[in-house]
């Protein structure tokens, strides 16, 4: 994959890559000549296909190690996002009669988004997306 | 505008080349492994499994050592036909070790990586989950080639699971397509099906070993492995019978 300035008519450098936890993917790319940065940003499904190649955009700096896809990717345990200590500590305030299914609603938004760990901020974000407010 | 092969610089991801790279290590950790033999069916409940680890057992009690690469990912049987079922694998930077089973039998399945019961499932997002997830098994199954550290083997036995998709992934994963052991039952309905599978099997280039005709006697009865043969030009090398003995396995391990 290649990034072209068509202003510059320049081949853009990679700059940097980042994974934000959600599950998707930010690259950034830079023009030699004008120095506009564009970034290709790749949405859950995306993210996912490119991983289940065992690659990685920006090239590989140290050689895979082994079953390193698998030990990624695959569920060994009872499946569904870890939860920081934070996410466990605030779930634990939700009363307790509900607090199962709200558990189950921002699991399903993980899981949906590929995201492995809920956190406070995740929570949060799935609050708004999902109109939870109270929750 | 220029065109991607217009752009002279270097793709500094180098997608192409981790792929290739992922492919030399898969040649490199099979460099010890003297003979690759896909076991494969285009049927289902036909016993490949079955088969593979008793041949497996019989080539290790006749001096061979020998592995079982257990290619069915999504309903692995081979660590509890070799008696490994609670064996945990241990990993290094140098790779993963294999579980040893029966007669010394090594093997490598994802049974070992799953709880019991569990079903072969992948974090990512679970929308339109079929667009990765086939990549993913693929990728699974490079990893088993690729990562295992066998050692020096005289047979690698890949048990395959019904249909297809995995006999092409791995001849796309090992460069070469592997010589093709088959297994059937006496049925018309899996000659059927198994003709299919040795038709792409050919296709590929996949040398034809020969058919095991499993399961035979008492309720199925037909000609498919004769039928089969014949039409492949390929020998029956073994009739298992509902209760075989260690002879009957120890002649077509002989005969392989």
């Amino acid at each position: 994959m290649k990034f072209l300035c068509v202003e510059c008519d320049q081949q853009m450098a990679f700059g940097e890559r980042q994974l934000p936890g959600d599950g998707t993917l930010a690259a950034t790319f830079k023009c030699p000549t004008c120095g506009r940065v564009v970034a290709m940003l790749t949405n859950p499904m995306e993210t996912q296909l490119v991983s289940s190649l065992g690659v990685e955009i920006g090239g590989r700096t140290v050689p895979a190690k082994p079953f390193e896809m698998v030990r990624a990717n695959v569920v060994t345990g009872g499946g569904g996002p870890a939860w920081s200590d934070d996410a466990q500590e605030r779930l634990s305030r939700i009363p307790s009669f509900v607090r199962g299914m709200v558990k189950k609603i921002y699991a399903d938004y993980a899981k949906e988004r590929g995201i492995t760990e809920i956190t406070p901020a995740i929570m949060d974000t799935a609050r708004a997306e999902l109109g939870l407010e109270g929750m | 505008m220029r065109t991607y092969h217009q752009l002279t610089n270097p793709d500094r991801s180098g997608l192409l080349d981790q792929i290739l790279t992922q492919r030399q290590r898969v040649a490199e950790r099979l460099a010890g492994v003297r003979r690759t033999v896909a076991v494969m069916s285009g049927k289902g409940g036909v016993g490949k499994s079955y088969v593979t680890a008793h041949l497996a057992r019989a080539l290790a009690r006749d001096g061979s050592s020998v592995g079982v690469l257990d290619a069915d990912l999504n309903g692995p049987t081979i660590p509890r036909l070799l008696e490994t079922a609670h064996a945990a694998h241990r990993t290094s930077d140098e790779g993963v070790a294999p579980i040893t089973g029966l007669d010394g039998v090594k093997c490598i399945s994802m049974a070992l990586l799953l709880e019991d019961g569990a079903p072969l499932a992948f974090k990512g997002p679970s929308a339109e989950s079929f667009v990765w997830r086939g990549a993913m098994e693929a990728s699974a199954l490079r990893e088993f080639l690729g990562d295992v550290n066998w050692g020096n083997l005289d047979t690698l036995l890949l048990d395959l699971p019904p249909g297809m998709q995995r006999y092409i992934e791995l001849c796309d994963i090992l460069g070469n397509p592997p010589p093709v052991l088959t297994v059937t039952i006496p049925t018309p309905e899996s000659r059927d099906a198994v003709r299919r599978a040795m038709r792409a099997a050919v296709d590929r280039g996949s040398e034809l070993l020969g058919i095991v005709e499993n399961m035979v006697g008492q309720e199925f009865s037909g000609t498919a492995a004769d039928d089969l043969s014949k039409e492949f030009d390929t020998p029956v090398l073994a009739r298992i019978p509902w209760h075989p003995t260690p002879d009957t396995w120890s002649a077509l391990g002989s005969r392989l």
